[in-house]
């Protein structure tokens, strides 16, 4: 099974995304992730939808998608170079003596501490999958409170697109 | 033929009168645009979330408007008008309950392909949310089920909602487009100008085919040994069964039609083979196992086609032309993919189509599993036999009726052994295999036709499911001739369970059901009833005759069964022929 990102281009109607998410789950797609949010021009909306699946189903899915009035564009990002970007919350046990073992880990990824408590930090990660994924599994001996990620938001590189 | 309604304008008069620019309410914006959309019948049933526009309706005689017994009766009567007429089919129904009991009908056309403006009226919008009394969200329940729709959240928008929706429903692909409108919606007024263009961006069906697929199918044909046409109901969706007739005869291709696809060619014709699948001919069937090239014109490939989908067409080339790009490839690995309108794509292919001329011996073999292996049945002197009563009703109607029918057996055996020669005469639910369609889609094609013979073929189990529309057909003297063909069980459930599960019948027997004569009677209906031969003639033959709408129960053999059968899990040359084997 491979992982495709694909871009859906949408009127920003009231809806899309239930008709969008809707047609995923009726027509057995799977969504990893999906992301939504205002795009380059007034009145449309940018999903990014991470799925799975063999390349006959990729194709079914992007004409399926089509089919819906208010899709304009469905891009198979995944073909293509791209940079795919997800951001990370993630709340960790961290008593006074841990703490700099942690902060290493931070750095290291280039990640932040946006929050401080009495016994806890609150880290910001933004990267691609894999890494998020190694951050996430780096914090875990620790102890994770609480976790909260965005999935993916992707695009083409340069000119490609 | 419509007592109560007084004779339309005309056209010219009314377009003048309806574009005019004005501040009228949101209800008479919409009964002024359906107008303009050449709407002349109208199927609904009021309620409180609708009362302005009934209100508008009052004394309005623009269109027809019939009030049937059940929003059910409304949703079927509109989408067989639409199936009947070419034309986008129009219902109305109140919020909550009103708009729920519209799904079965939203379903059964989007499964068809069927154009049908939905039209429901829903609470206020400052109630929308709050589960206010009859709130229901129809657009939301409904999605799955629509080509698109809407929910109107300003009166403003309404002209432009309307129009974009028919123009949704009745092009591309077709299918029903909702529209919810709000109580305040259709209360409040605005300036209504009318809205004759449309640009929805991310709707652009492709109506012109590609040359190059096109090429490659025209060359596939001149190789082709074996080759076979599956025609289904896009062919008649299109309006492109004369291109179908020119394309099939000068390439000499044998061609079987989908349950959808009768009528699309003419079943008399030597190159006509059947309807393919399940209850298919063997002809069909065999011919479609044994091709080398297979041209899926119109047509989905069904399960109930296919069959068994890995031993499906096994040795062919498949071509599948279909104006919804996702129809293609989705269930049958496609070699020639072409997209666009059927009537278009085979004029295109006409210009240059040659006779298939290395087919020579297989038109010989198609032609032998012909003669060979016919659609039969035992014929009884003693009892009725559904299929009997089915070629009566073609001999006696010349083949030239509307037939719609329910579903079931006598839905199957209406598709065998009535032979149909023109497209838009065969008005069934294929896709959702709706019971109780039958009877109140014969209504909505008699509205379309009011000059032609409708006849609607059902079941006695189907026909418990919209029988109150009677009432309409009495109180608008709507002459459609209902055969109600009754085994007293659910027959094609009695019929898998005797294949199927052993001989176990459970919770099948119809006993209880209602004195069919008396039934139609007490609605106002002309009723017969007949138990052999001839009383089964000469009462069709009478309730033709009738002027107004009659009803006919053919009490027929309890067991009788479909062949051919292809059961699950077989491949679709695996067939069960039964006793006339
Ligand atoms: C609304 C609905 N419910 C159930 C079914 C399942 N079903 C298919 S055929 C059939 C039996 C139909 O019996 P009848 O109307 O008497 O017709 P017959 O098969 O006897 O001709 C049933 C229950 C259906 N198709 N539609």
């Amino acid at each position: 099974m491979k992982k495709h990102t694909i871009a859906v281009l949408v009127n920003d109607q009231p809806g899309v995304l239930q008709r969008v998410s809707g047609l995923f789950g009726r027509r057995g797609f799977n969504i990893e992730s999906i992301t939504v949010g205002t795009s380059e021009e007034a009145g449309l909306s940018r999903m990014v939808i991470v799925t799975s699946g063999d390349d006959r189903l990729l194709e079914q899915v992007t004409k399926q998608l089509y089919k819906l009035i208010d899709v304009i564009k469905v891009i198979d990002l995944s073909a293509r170079p791209m940079v795919g970007r997800e951001l990370a919350l993630i709340k960790v046990n961290a008593e006074p003596a841990a703490r700099p073992e942690i902060l290493g880990v931070v750095e290291t990824f280039r990640a932040a501490v946006v929050d401080i408590g009495t016994n806890t930090l609150m880290v910001q990660v933004v990267g691609d999958t894999e890494k998020i994924d190694a951050m996430v599994e780096l914090m875990q001996p620790y102890g994770i409170r609480e976790l909260s990620r965005t999935g993916v938001t992707a695009m083409i590189r340069g000119n490609a697109g | 033929m419509v007592a109560q309604n007084a004779t339309l304008r005309s056209k010219e008069e009314l377009m003048e009168k309806m574009s005019k620019p004005e501040v009228i309410t949101g209800s008479e914006m919409l009964l002024r645009s359906l107008v303009l959309e050449g709407v002349d019948c109208v199927f609904g049933y009021p309620g409180g979330a609708v009362l302005f526009i009934y209100d508008a309706m009052h004394g309005f005689s623009d269109f027809h408007h019939l009030l049937t017994r059940h929003e059910q009766g409304a949703i079927h009567a509109a989408d067989g008008y639409a199936r009947a007429s070419g034309k986008v089919g129009v219902c109305i129904a109140t919020s909550g309950p009103g708009a729920t009991n519209l799904v079965t009908g939203i379903a059964t056309a989007y499964m068809d392909s069927v154009p049908l403006v939905v039209i429901t009226g829903n609470v206020a919008t400052n109630f929308i949310g709050t589960d206010a009394f009859q709130e229901a969200d129809i657009t939301g329940i409904t999605m799955p089920i629509t080509k698109h729709s809407y929910l109107v959240r300003s009166v403003e928008d309404l002209p432009r909602i309307i129009h974009e929706a028919f123009h949704i429903a009745g092009t591309g692909r077709k299918g029903p487009v909702l529209i919810d409108i709000p109580k305040d919606v259709s209360s409040h007024k605005a300036l209504f100008k009318p809205v004759n263009e449309v640009s929805i961006r991310g709707y652009n069906p492709t109506v012109t085919a590609k040359k190059p697929q096109v090429d490659k199918m025209l060359k596939a044909i001149e190789e082709a040994e074996r080759p076979v046409i599956l025609a289904g109901g896009g062919v008649v969706y299109s309006g492109g069964h004369e291109e179908l007739f020119e394309f099939v005869t000068k390439a000499g291709i044998p061609i079987t039609t989908t349950l959808l696809g009768l009528g699309a060619f003419p079943s008399g014709h030597d190159l006509w083979v059947g309807m393919p699948g399940m209850h298919g001919t063997y002809t069909a069937n065999k011919a479609i196992q044994g091709a080398d090239l297979l041209i899926n014109i119109g047509a989905r490939f069904d399960d109930r086609v296919t069959m068994k989908l890995d031993g499906f067409a096994p040795k062919a080339k498949i071509v599948h032309i279909d104006i919804d790009p996702a129809e293609i490839g989705k269930n049958v690995p496609t070699a020639i993919p072409i997209v666009g309108d059927i009537k278009t794509v085979l004029q295109q292919a006409n210009k240059a189509v040659k006779f298939a001329a290395k087919a020579d011996v297989w038109r010989a073999q198609v032609a032998e599993w012909k003669q060979e292996k016919p659609l039969s049945y035992v014929d009884s002197n003693v009892e009725l036999k559904p299929q009997w009563v089915i070629e009566m009703i073609h001999e006696t109607t010349k083949g030239e009726a509307i037939v719609t029918t329910d579903v079931g057996q006598h839905q199957m055996w209406a598709a065998q052994y009535y032979r149909f020669n023109q497209p838009r005469s065969w008005i069934t639910s294929g896709g959702l295999g709706t019971m109780g369609f039958g009877f109140p889609s014969a209504i909505g094609a008699q509205m379309a036709h009011p000059d032609r013979l409708v006849v609607s073929i059902n079941g006695d189990g189907g026909m418990q499911m919209c029988a109150q529309e009677l009432a309409v057909c009495a109180i608008n003297n709507i002459p459609v001739k209902v055969a109600i063909i009754n085994n007293q069980v659910l027959g094609m459930v009695r019929q898998w369970q005797e294949i199927i599960h052993n001989n176990r019948f459970s919770h099948i027997d119809l006993a209880g059901s209602p004195d069919f004569v008396k039934l139609s009677e007490a609605y106002g209906v002309k009723a017969f009833r007949a138990a052999n031969k001839e009383e089964a003639r000469d009462a069709w033959i009478a309730a033709m005759n009738h002027p107004g709408p009659a009803v006919v129960e053919f009490v027929v053999r309890r067991d009788e069964n479909v062949y051919p059968m292809v059961t699950a899990g077989s491949t679709i040359d695996e067939m069960l022929m039964g006793d006339a084997e």
